[in-house]
């Protein structure tokens, strides 16, 4: 009874959201946008909306958050009542300030992992395409040889190595996905390098740097932004499966891995709480994969 | 420049084999080009593999200090990193380490634990065949349940069977596996249906263990399902525009027989591509999992080795995981060669 009921709270959200995303976008996108977002399907008003929401949430936590982020307020797993509307977590802090600070944070980290992994896979996924020959060969094997490791092992084997604290975790994970960027950078920009315009740009004697910015990445953009919300959500995952698995963000600093962690007893007595965090990271992403579906679908020009 | 050169030469390259090609073309012997290829892909298997291990045993080497310093931290006395730098052989330089840790490898011996002092192959020994286990379960839940999910989705497209298996499966992918194991537990296991923590002893019965693994399987099931129905879907719509579809639709088949019979053989190539991407993705998915269920398999072996880091065991389970990732890889390019005979006379 309360699954059917729950289902259908969750479709009426949904369906709520995704409406009124789109009415707002459709009347504050300028004129030669509106058709764009009438023809929007449901699903990527809702994504767009509930990025929105996250984003706000992240940038406003001190001002909506009724807590302080590490205050302990008093006994530990309290049930939900005013003041703490969620319940309080294993040492007594409030859950709904601890999740809302969990938005600055783990989505904070996972973006600034995922542009990190994409400055640096597409400027030398570019670089090798541009220079060609055995510089190109020598970086593209051994990329490959790096991407037939799993991803989540290969994290593993460089956390052991050096250490778990959070910049570490951010340049191990932006590492590893640098990776499998470099590999569609550079596919992308091998498209590129041999059109004429390229070499005219050669001829007049730009330099490697200005060639890859000014010339090749605005034409490789396209691609590279629809993998931006995908690796986006890989991060997002496996930052908060290590952070689950404590090897990820620490705490007192707020984290939606490691809060399912810290509370995950509580399901046992039947207690959803702990399923809160865990269900805002299934959120986001389920919203960034709609959004990114739309746009692809959008970009191949498929109407199946 | 140098583009168009290179182009220039795969050209003449490709000019070259063609007569060559045609002087040897013999259709008859397909068995021998099925070795022949296969040899080719074990040989690319194994330089795959020892590149592998090469970096997994280097990646150590990108420490700023030595090992041992790092991991007794800045406090350790003279004496004391003097004796670990004995214990792992840190004293010998590195190409001789890397080649006594490889032969050792080779004959299954991984070493000494350092947290435990036990060494790694019976620490590991019993808890691969249960993560190969757990993987096997899942694999033998998810691949028929995606295979038939996907048919029909792309048999009854644009349907709301077809959407809202779409949309369901979006959202099966982007959730994290502890969202899905812990929802699973407080439907499945809160009841009492199904345990939530799976115990494996020596008296353990296969019966059993299918009873009690059946919730870390379903989970590792839910997640990779998803993906694999959206790409059988995928590959048989991509199919179906093909004119011959169109001429068996054309014949008066139902849509039924020109989808199994037609489009399936062919797409079978992408989808066993996808079906070995999935399972090699079991082989690390089950890293979580394991943990969420207090399961004792390789993934728990290795969390706590990265907690305690020791080195050696995650360095010997990080290289189980990724022969088991390169074999699956080969297995998928061998029997979806296998399935497209134009693949199979390219001469």
């Amino acid at each position: 009874m309360t699954i059917l009921l729950s289902i259908f709270i969750g479709l009426g959200l949904f369906f709520l959201v995704g409406f009124a995303g789109r009415t707002a976008l459709h009347a504050a996108a300028p004129a030669h946008h509106k058709p764009m977002f009438r023809d929007m399907p449901l699903t990527a008003s809702f994504g767009l909306a509930v990025i929105a929401i996250y984003v706000v949430v992240a940038i406003l936590a001190p001002v909506i958050a009724p807590f302080g982020e590490g205050q302990v307020l008093g006994a530990a797993y309290q049930p939900w009542a005013a003041p703490h509307y969620l319940g309080t977590d294993k040492l007594g802090r409030d859950m709904l300030t601890r999740l809302i600070y969990g938005a600055r944070n783990t989505v904070g980290i996972a973006f600034a992992t995922t542009a990190l992994a994409f400055v640096l896979g597409s400027v030398l996924g570019i670089w090798a395409a541009l220079v060609g020959g055995r510089l190109d060969q020598w970086m593209s094997r051994f990329v490959d040889a790096l991407m037939a490791i799993p991803a989540l092992i290969f994290s593993l084997l460089l956390l052991t190595i050096f250490g778990t604290s959070v910049l570490t975790l951010i340049l191990v994970i932006a590492a590893v996905d640098a990776t499998r960027v470099y590999r569609l950078a550079r596919s992308v920009a091998q498209g590129i390098v041999v059109m004429d315009y390229i070499e005219a740009a050669r001829l007049r004697g730009e330099g490697m740097w200005r060639l890859i910015r000014r010339e090749i990445l605005p034409n490789a953009m396209a691609p590279l932004v629809a993998e931006f919300g995908l690796r986006f959500c890989f991060v997002f995952l496996s930052i908060s499966a290590l952070s689950f698995l404590g090897l990820g963000i620490k705490p007192p600093t707020a984290d939606w891995g490691s809060m399912v962690r810290e509370n995950a007893t509580l399901i046992t007595f039947g207690d959803i709480t702990p399923l809160l965090p865990a269900g805002a990271i299934a959120l986001l992403t389920v919203a960034v994969n709609f959004v990114v579906d739309w746009q692809l679908h959008r970009a191949s020009g498929l109407k199946e | 420049m140098a583009p168009a050169g290179s182009a220039c030469r795969g050209l003449s390259a490709n000019a070259a084999q063609r007569p060559q090609g045609k002087n040897n073309g013999k259709r008859g012997d397909g068995m021998n080009d099925i070795w022949r290829m296969i040899g080719q892909r074990l040989l690319l298997g194994v330089l795959t593999l020892f590149i592998i291990s090469v970096v997994i045993f280097g990646a150590t080497e990108l420490l700023p200090g030595d090992l041992a310093r790092e991991l007794l931290g800045q406090s350790a006395t003279e004496e004391t990193l003097a004796a670990l730098r004995e214990q792992l052989g840190l004293n010998d330089p590195a190409p001789l380490r890397y080649w006594n840790w490889l032969t050792g490898v080779l004959q299954g011996d991984f070493g000494v634990s350092m947290a435990t002092q036990k060494p790694i192959s019976e620490l590991v020994g019993t808890r691969l065949g249960n993560t190969l286990f757990l993987a096997l379960y899942a694999a033998a839940l998810s691949v028929p349940l995606s295979l038939l999910l996907g048919v029909l989705a792309a048999l009854w497209r644009n349907s709301i069977f077809d959407r809202a298996s779409n949309a369901l499966a979006l959202t099966a992918i982007s959730f994290p596996e502890f969202f899905v194991a812990y929802i699973l537990v407080l439907w499945l296991a809160q009841t009492g249906i199904f345990p939530s923590m799976v115990r494996i002893t020596s008296a353990t019965t296969t019966g059993d263990l299918l009873y009690s693994a059946f919730l870390p399987a379903l989970t590792l099931t839910l997640v990779v399902t998803a993906h694999m129905m959206r790409m059988t879907r995928a590959a048989i719509i991509n199919l179906l525009a093909s004119p011959y579809i169109e001429m068996a639709r054309l014949k008066g088949m139902s849509p039924m027989r020109v989808v199994l019979r037609h489009a399936v053989p062919n797409a079978l190539a992408p989808i066993i591509n996808v079906v070995a991407l999935n399972l090699a993705y079991l082989i690390t998915g089950v890293v979580v999992v394991e943990v969420v269920f207090v399961y004792p398999g390789l993934g728990q072996l290795m969390i706590d080795a990265v907690t305690n880091r020791d080195i050696a065991v995650v360095q010997a389970i990080a290289l189980i995981f990724a022969a088991a990732y390169v074999l699956l890889n080969l297995l998928a390019d061998v029997l979806s060669t296998i399935t497209n005979p134009r693949l199979m006379h390219r001469k």
